[in-house]
């Protein structure tokens, strides 16, 4: 299946992209796509091993499982207002 | 007026104190959130807000929903810019209308707390050195694990 994830403020920065996508085994959960985002390389290495975590804008945990074309969001710790 | 809008447009606070009027409503609560000119003793010269757009949205409205619904009656707005802002720009207005003033206090402090907690907007302060950093945040509470 292929996830869509999505980067933002200093995740962005780290990983040096806001977007990508890849092909994930099904069944894989939150967790394990953000362990395969980690292996990339590039500087995704230096996102945190267990971010705070959106599937298709709702806050999950990540021991969610992810669905074919799933939006997976790495969200830093929020700092609104 | 949508009660709940992420914009990159300067936040009208008149407008938003205007509809949440009513002739129902003998209070109305204003809170303005301004983008201040030093941090931790450090001179700011600016902000860049970036959010998770289409979330934020969803979070936001869930926000003012909330605080309605316990406010009973009356109106609750509220408006967050994102984008670059300077010194003194509204960075975000909340404006709750209702009958009396007590309820209205506690609406627009839920939704500012409630904002800090679960918006997924961040910001990035710039300084007057040249050097830039994303402040620490909150981790939002239904994901602590």
């Amino acid at each position: 299946m292929r996830i869509r994830f999505l980067l933002f403020a200093l995740y962005r920065d780290l990983a040096g992209a806001e977007e990508f996508e890849l092909a994930l085994p099904d069944g894989a959960t939150a967790g394990d796509a953000v362990s395969a985002l980690r292996a990339r390389g590039g500087g995704s290495e230096r996102l945190p091993p267990r971010p705070v975590v959106a599937i298709n804008r709702h806050y999950a945990s990540l021991d969610d499982r992810l669905a074919d074309n799933d939006e997976l969001a790495l969200l830093p710790p929020v700092a609104g207002g | 007026m949508t009660p709940a809008v992420i914009t990159r447009d300067p936040i009208d606070t008149a407008a938003l104190l205007d509809a949440a009027g009513d002739a129902a409503n003998g209070a109305v609560t204003l809170f303005v959130g301004v983008v201040r000119d030093h941090n931790d003793d450090r001179p700011v010269t600016g902000m860049r807000y970036d959010a998770y757009e289409a979330m934020a949205s969803d979070v936001l409205h869930e926000i003012v929903a909330e605080a309605r619904t316990a406010m009973g009656e009356g109106t609750v707005l509220a408006v967050h810019r994102i984008g670059e802002l300077a010194i003194g720009d509204v960075s975000v207005a909340i404006a709750a209308g209702a009958p009396h003033r007590a309820p209205t206090f506690d609406a627009a402090r839920y939704v500012i707390e409630q904002i800090k907690l679960r918006l997924p907007v961040w910001k990035e302060e710039h300084y007057t050195d040249g050097a830039a950093r994303w402040l620490p945040g909150q981790v939002p509470p239904m994901v602590q694990s």
